[in-house]
């Protein structure tokens, strides 16, 4: 019914479910790095880099990254769809805000499997 | 004290470049009357003044307007409920075109409305009599069935305001929703599939500013609420 540059076929319930899943992910990835950061005061470069040779904690924070970039997406893209009306400025602040995204993840993958 | 300051909002597009306020004072002589009493009590001082009234008393839904800043329906709100100060500003409902005064063009209301079909629709063979609808699943609709469309809550949602061609709108879902909850329809396929996109329903943020103003005390966010969950327990 509508479409929309970028997104053809974009579907609310899925955009919702996205926005939901994600958040649930970020909630927990936020409260385990406050727990450990509250259980080692003493942190060094060892025990940090420690943490992350682990397999279990790159999946982790790959997902905390991919939901980072999930959320933000779908949230941008609605409050850009609501704010700018323009279609062509729309077009590009969108555009930049999912390439700025892709290099994120990208980078961010870089520096999880560099440790 | 019993004299009123009135700032009512004026613009008719034949004669006026852009709106502008007009100030009237009016002597209510103490009594606690309903903001339409005051408009009416303003035309007999200036009669170029026009609103939409019917009723007077908040079944027709047409006098909605913004009182010192919420929407209402001027005929049942009393001075005592708005009037800070000793000042009063009328203005039309925010966010659809003004034709006159406080008098808006409600066709993208009335065109959200339609688009969520607003009657009954039923394949299966009528009965010889009606179609029977147990207590239980009446009591579904209280609550829905009671809205006048009278606007104030769709004019009062941001999401509105920024895409009333594509968002239904509070006053809208709390029909969709009225027919999705009905026994008797067996549409609810179709209704669900004309609302799943990113808009029409979605863009509902929550706010609650449609149960802050309806005239009738319904609560609109808790039906949308209750779509979505529908959407949701459809696709998931």
């Amino acid at each position: 019914m509508v479409t929309n540059i970028l997104n053809p076929g974009r579907n609310g319930v899925a955009d919702w479910m996205i926005q939901r899943a994600s958040a649930v992910i970020l909630g927990l990835y936020t409260i385990f790095m406050v727990a450990y950061l509250m259980f080692n005061p003493d942190l060094d470069y060892a025990a940090w880099s420690g943490l992350f040779s682990h397999l279990w904690m790159k999946v982790f924070t790959l997902l905390a990254l991919l939901s980072i970039a999930a959320h933000t997406w779908v949230g941008l893209w609605i409050v850009a769809t609501d704010y700018i009306k323009p279609a062509a400025i729309r077009f590009g602040t969108l555009l930049f805000v999912i390439l700025a995204l892709f290099v994120f993840v990208v980078w961010g993958v870089q520096v999880i499997w560099g440790v | 004290m019993s004299t009123l300051q009135v700032s009512v909002y004026r613009y008719n597009p034949e004669n006026d470049d852009a709106p502008w306020m007009q100030d009237f004072e009016i002597d209510t002589q103490g009594r606690d009357l309903m903001v339409l009493n005051v408009l009416q009590m303003i035309k007999e001082q200036d009669s170029s003044l026009v609103y939409r009234a019917s009723c007077r008393e908040g079944v027709c839904g047409s006098d909605g307007m913004n009182m010192n800043g919420k929407n209402g329906l001027s005929c049942v709100t009393p001075l005592s409920e708005v009037v800070k100060d000793n000042r009063l500003v009328l203005r039309p409902l925010p966010g659809l075109p003004v034709i006159r005064d406080l008098i808006i063009d409600m066709s993208l209301f009335y065109k959200q409305y339609e688009r969520i079909q607003p009657y009954l629709q039923n394949d299966e063979r009528p009965p010889a009599i009606e179609r029977l609808q147990s207590p239980e699943d009446r009591d579904k609709l209280d609550g829905l069935y009671e809205c006048i469309l009278c606007a104030c809550c769709s004019t009062s949602c941001p999401s509105f305001w920024w895409n009333p061609d594509k968002f239904v709108g509070p006053a809208g879902l709390l029909q969709a929703y009225r027919f999705l909850a009905d026994s008797r329809d067996t549409h609810t396929q179709d209704r669900l599939s004309e609302l799943d996109d990113p808009f029409s329903v979605f863009r509902c943020r929550g706010i609650m500013n449609c149960v802050n103003v309806c005239p009738k005390g319904l609560n609109p966010t808790r039906a949308i609420g209750k779509i979505r969950e529908m959407l949701v327990r459809n696709t998931a």
